[in-house]
């Protein structure tokens, strides 16, 4: 009798629930490579995820560990009481683009300036995918939602709001990236990005950031193929894929010269 | 022999595991699941390289490789 290799198996972290994400979602990409890199690095025991109000608000029925739905856009801010009061624990933020980008712009700001140590995942699917479509402040320019029925316009509703770019200007945030999900290639860097967010953070240096372009077909009113090719085209251009900051080697050193300073003063 | 197990019930029919496979060992089913979506049926010839697992947004596909 031959061996039997298994090159791929659902990851054990997760329940049998069947999500509530539609056909083609790419929360459900982004859900599993939490779940593959939580049994990787064996993070179930030790760990807490901070889900936002958005089509993942349902997630925590998806994953065998400790987990916490939180107010709209408030998850960067329950993360900072949770790690704070229990520094050695593991504490992932997953937020979609209209809950932290929208209605939770302060507290990721505030996240940043205070260098929070957790990790953070940004959804960006330019829309509003639970509410039913409407503009995100993520949505591109003409881009066609049930709130912009002609399109965004910047004379109205401004500049789509890039998230990994802003993040990276900030000096308590020591690494951001943006990928996507839209290929299995970009799968594989997807989680190779989020590995290090994990690993910077459980080296505790500082807030590490990572935006994920997603699909989301019901809210583009695309077929599901056809918004893998939606994200090259039209995502792609107007967000930048790649590392936008890297300061993971000697930041901690740095903190600790300033804090010198300071305290000299 | 290779094997692609997909889990009838939670298939979502998005297509992505049709559209990626390298080998078009996947083609689009004709039995209806229990939310009214056709799930995928595999066919001859896989190679076993896991993309439809990997791309599968509801973890629906499992992939099992026989060695020599």
């Amino acid at each position: 009798m031959r061996a039997v290799k298994t090159i791929y198996q659902r990851p054990v972290v997760f329940t049998d629930e069947i999500t509530t994400y539609c056909g083609g979602c790419g929360h459900g990409i982004i859900n599993k490579i939490i779940a593959e890199l939580i049994d990787e690095m064996e993070l179930r025991d030790k760990g807490v995820i901070c889900w936002p109000i958005g089509c993942s608000c349902l997630s925590d029925l998806y994953y065998k560990m400790d987990q916490i739905m939180c107010l709209h856009g408030r998850a960067p801010a329950v993360a900072t009481g949770m790690k704070r009061a229990n520094p050695k624990e593991f504490v992932l933020v997953y937020q979609g683009d209209g809950d932290m980008v929208s209605e939770g712009m302060a507290e990721i700001m505030h996240a940043a300036i205070r260098s929070e140590k957790f990790s953070i995942i940004f959804v960006n699917n330019a829309i509003y995918g639970m509410t039913g479509g409407q503009m995100a402040p993520t949505t591109l320019l003409g881009q066609h939602a049930s709130t912009a029925p002609y399109g965004r316009r910047i004379d109205s509703s401004g500049y789509p709001v890039q998230m990994a770019e802003l993040m990276a200007t900030m000096p308590g945030v020591i690494y951001s990236e943006r990928v996507a999900v839209n290929s299995p290639q970009r799968i594989l860097q997807a989680k190779k990005a989020i590995k290090k967010a994990f690993q910077l953070q459980l080296e505790g240096k500082g807030l590490s950031f990572v935006e994920v372009l997603s699909m989301c077909p019901t809210g583009w009113s695309t077929a599901p193929v056809k918004a893998l090719d939606w994200v090259d085209q039209k995502m792609i251009p107007i967000y930048p894929l790649g590392v936008k900051k890297d300061v993971s080697e000697g930041e901690t050193v740095q903190n600790e010269e300033q804090e010198l300073e300071v305290r000299s003063l | 022999m290779n094997k692609v197990v997909i889990d009838f019930e939670r298939c979502k029919e998005c297509g992505y595991c049709i559209h990626f496979c390298p080998k078009g060992v996947l083609t689009k089913g004709t039995e209806i699941n229990k939310h009214s979506y056709y799930p995928p049926v595999v066919g001859e010839g896989c190679i076993a390289c896991g993309t439809c697992a990997r791309v599968c947004p509801d973890a629906a596909i499992s992939v099992f490789k026989e060695e020599a």
